[in-house]
């Protein structure tokens, strides 16, 4: 049983299911982050004056930078991935999703270097209310992270090559599909930097 | 698809074919199934605390023995069943009820689609709330037994309990069930609606559940928000919903404070608004399709009709704060969120109206699925109209929290929501197996059950009028201002144990009909819609047996001059 339009666009909607699929899953993590980030307003208004600003001094600018910028790169190189496969150039297509996926590694590394930095000096979730928000919004997004690495993987071993050769323009759609996904992890990211290290 | 590619299908094992299907009417009543299991549970804790009620102190006869050696009820264990009743019903009965059976059920069928889009991620859905629903039995089993802060499950006093971490964990598995089934239904509704069936063509009930699943998705998410953060207080001790200085048994709580319990309270009613359009909504898509159908005329006003779904569905999620009210947010709120809550009420008449003007004129057929959508129009009147009071920040301060709010929902939920989806069992039963239920039966389930219904909800308006506030593990008995209205409780309480007993034809019936129902064609009902092209029950694999092309708009009953006095949607 084939159910129509997960390859071939519907005619009137312009869309394959899968497309419309993630962009309403992405309206339900928009509301999920939301949700946490009026949290953060509602939390910060009604917090003694400069105790936000005292907790988050404690946070390392300069390690969020880097992870700013291999997460923008990761964002560049899934839509080369993406853009290899339309050219119908598969190896390519392995070079940029390892690079993806090297870059989620190193971002990861990093958010674990800064985790136990906090812990060696003793700060907890429950230190305060900022560090409690950011260890929640943080991890949160480090769990969207490491769902998405999950799934690169798959489409990284070798049963992507049988994927690929089946259903090639089927495999291409799930990789924009992927990378959508992965633009909106990166974006909450960009939303998350200056929020919680740099106001 | 031919008749032979069918047969091969079946050959599939049974693991395959019942427990793990990915077909959209297996996991429908996979659905069906456990959520009416979940609501006969649900009733059994409120039939618990009903006999706690009227008769305070004294033994539970049957099951007293779960409740320690005197198998009295203690006011902790009263807590328990009322937070876990809430629960159960809304977030394991009715919403799985509505949405993951009917929804997976007959949105593909009502269509012409094949199945739903994305049938591995619908089976997903199930198995997550599934598990969610073992996780949220488990938490009776706690050391210090299940949540017991309400549904609601308002901080602080809910994050100084061992059950309430377990309420929380089955919580995030049950949103992302509903948000994976959700989506599914919306992408279903949008790609794969058979050729000809525009958007005004879709009738009542796929329009119901194409704006209750964006409710889902979009107002599930803050409340999944909102479990990890108290999760967060349970579990990493931080403080979002503590505020600093907390004073519990006399000693200041040792936690970094400066969080907000209101600020959960916002949270929580971003979504609990929006719920409840989640609970009614289905509902009065299914009374819309019998309507048509046992009157045997168009429903009066059908674009109207869906455009206020539309409009209540972006409404909703702007009055959440009417809940609020005594929490001291301010006049300026209060004027806005009064506001709001009295525009939402219009498009919820407009709806109930075109439903009482489309009986007008028609010839009725009384069968029992037309009997509980008759009952369904006056029971939900009669909820939505009792909540006005409750909407005006002046005269909730005088209701707020008593048992005039419980009648209140309680009319909306039970005798309206619970009426329309019996009576939507009862009408697509025939399409499921292919037989009839019994009309004797379900006659005998219809009156008794109307009949109890009222007798349970409407003397709370009269004890809430008179100040009973909700929650007392003892109903009352130690209030002074209470004890006017306390001999209600009895009434009420022999009320709710009969319903029960009316339950026992209907759940005859439907094990009886399954097999010895009267064998009916498939379109029993002489009825428009398309889910009635299909064979009862529809094929395996596919559902239809020939190609469906729509023509029509969904209630064409009665047309001039036509042969019969239905026009069905699709060529026969």
């Amino acid at each position: 049983m084939e159910i129509p339009y997960s390859i071939k666009e519907r005619e009137d909607t312009g869309l394959i299911n899968s497309k419309l699929g993630i962009w309403i899953f992405l309206a339900s993590e928009i509301m999920l982050f939301g949700g946490l980030f009026s949290a953060y307003i509602f939390l910060r208004i009604a917090a003694p004056p400069g105790d936000f600003d005292y907790w988050a001094s404690k946070l390392s600018v300069p390690m969020a930078t880097v992870n700013t910028m291999v997460l923008i790169s990761s964002s560049v190189s899934m839509v080369m991935a993406w853009a290899s496969l339309k050219l119908n150039d598969f190896s390519k297509y392995k070079i940029y999703l390892g690079i993806t996926i090297l870059c989620s590694f190193i971002f990861m590394v990093i958010k674990y270097f800064e985790y136990t930095g906090k812990f060696h000096h003793d700060i907890f979730p429950s230190s305060s209310t900022f560090m409690a928000i950011y260890f929640t919004l943080t991890g949160l997004h480090g769990l969207h992270i490491l769902g998405g690495v999950f799934v690169m993987l798959y489409f990284y071993l070798p049963v992507s090559h049988k994927l690929w050769h089946d259903q090639p323009e089927h495999f291409t759609n799930r990789i924009e599909v992927l990378g959508l996904y992965w633009h909106f992890v990166d974006l909450v990211w960009i939303f998350l930097f200056p929020v919680l290290y740099l106001l | 698809m031919s008749a032979n590619s069918h047969n091969n299908h079946n050959e599939e094992g049974f693991i395959r074919k019942y427990i793990f299907s990915v077909d959209h009417k297996i996991i429908g009543l996979q659905y069906g199934i456990t959520s009416l299991l979940f609501l006969l549970f649900g009733f059994s804790l409120m039939a618990i605390m009903r006999w706690q009620l009227a008769y305070p102190g004294t033994e539970i006869p049957i099951v007293g023995f779960l409740f320690g050696e005197s198998g009295i009820l203690a006011s902790e264990q009263y807590n328990s069943l009322g937070a876990m009743h809430g629960t159960i019903m809304i977030f394991l009965g009715i919403v799985p009820l509505a949405v993951g059976a009917f929804g997976n059920y007959l949105v593909p069928l009502q269509i012409g689609a094949i199945d739903m889009a994305f049938p591995k991620l619908n089976a997903a859905s199930y198995w997550t709330y599934a598990v969610g629903g073992v996780i949220m039995i488990s938490s009776f089993f706690m050391p210090e037994g299940a949540a017991r802060s309400g549904w609601t499950s308002y901080p602080p006093l809910s994050i100084f309990e061992n059950g309430q971490t377990i309420w929380l964990i089955s919580m995030i598995f049950l949103i992302t069930s509903s948000l994976l089934g959700s989506m599914n239904i919306i992408v279903t509704i949008v790609q794969l609606r058979a050729p000809g069936l525009t958007w005004m063509r879709m009738p009542l009930f796929t329009w119901a559940q194409f704006v209750t699943s964006f409710l889902l998705v979009l107002a599930f998410p803050p409340l999944e928000a909102a479990a990890v953060l108290q999760l967060m207080d349970r579990v990493a001790g931080t403080s979002f919903f503590l505020p600093s200085g907390l004073v519990m048994s006399g000693e200041i709580v040792d936690v970094a404070g400066s969080g907000s319990p209101l600020l959960w309270q916002h949270l929580f009613w971003f979504l609990a608004h929006p719920e409840v359009y989640v609970l009614i909504l289905p509902a009065l898509g299914i009374v819309g399709e019998i309507l048509a159908n046992n009157t045997r005329k168009p429903i009066w006003g059908f674009k109207s009709i869906i455009y206020s779904m539309v409009f209540l569905g972006f409404c909703s999620f702007i009055v959440w704060a009417h809940h609020m009210f005594l929490t001291g947010m301010g006049q300026a709120m209060s004027a806005f969120f009064q506001t709001t809550t009295m525009i939402i009420s219009i498009p919820s008449v407009v709806i109930l109206t075109s439903y009482f003007l489309s009986l007008w004129g028609g010839s009725i057929r009384f069968n029992t699925p037309m009997l509980f959508a008759l009952a369904f129009l006056p029971m939900f009147g009669i909820g939505g109209l009792t909540g006005l009071p409750l909407g005006l920040a002046a005269s909730d301060i005088y209701l707020h929290d008593t048992y005039y709010v419980i009648g209140h929902f309680h009319y909306v939920v039970a005798p309206g929501t619970i009426f329309a989806l019996f009576a939507g069992i009862y009408y697509w039963f025939p399409k499921i197996t292919g037989r009839k239920m019994n009309e004797t039966l379900g006659k005998l389930h219809f009156w008794p059950s109307l009949i109890f219904m009222n007798g349970i909800f409407m003397p709370m308006f009269i004890q809430g009028l008179a100040g009973v506030s909700r929650r007392l593990a003892d109903g009352g008995v130690s209030y002074a201002h209470a004890s006017g209205v306390l001999e209600w409780n009895e009434f009420m309480s022999i009320a709710a144990f009969c319903l029960g007993l009316a339950q026992i034809p209907f759940i005859i019936n439907l094990a009886m009909s399954i097999f010895a129902g009267e064998k009916v064609n498939r379109n029993p009902w002489n009825s428009t819609t398309i889910e009635w092209a299909a064979p009862s029950p529809p094929l395996g694999h596919g559902n239809f047996d020939k190609p469906v092309n729509v023509y029509h708009s969904a209630y064409e009953y009665s047309v001039p001059d036509s042969k019969n006095d239905f026009t069905p949607q699709f060529k026969e």
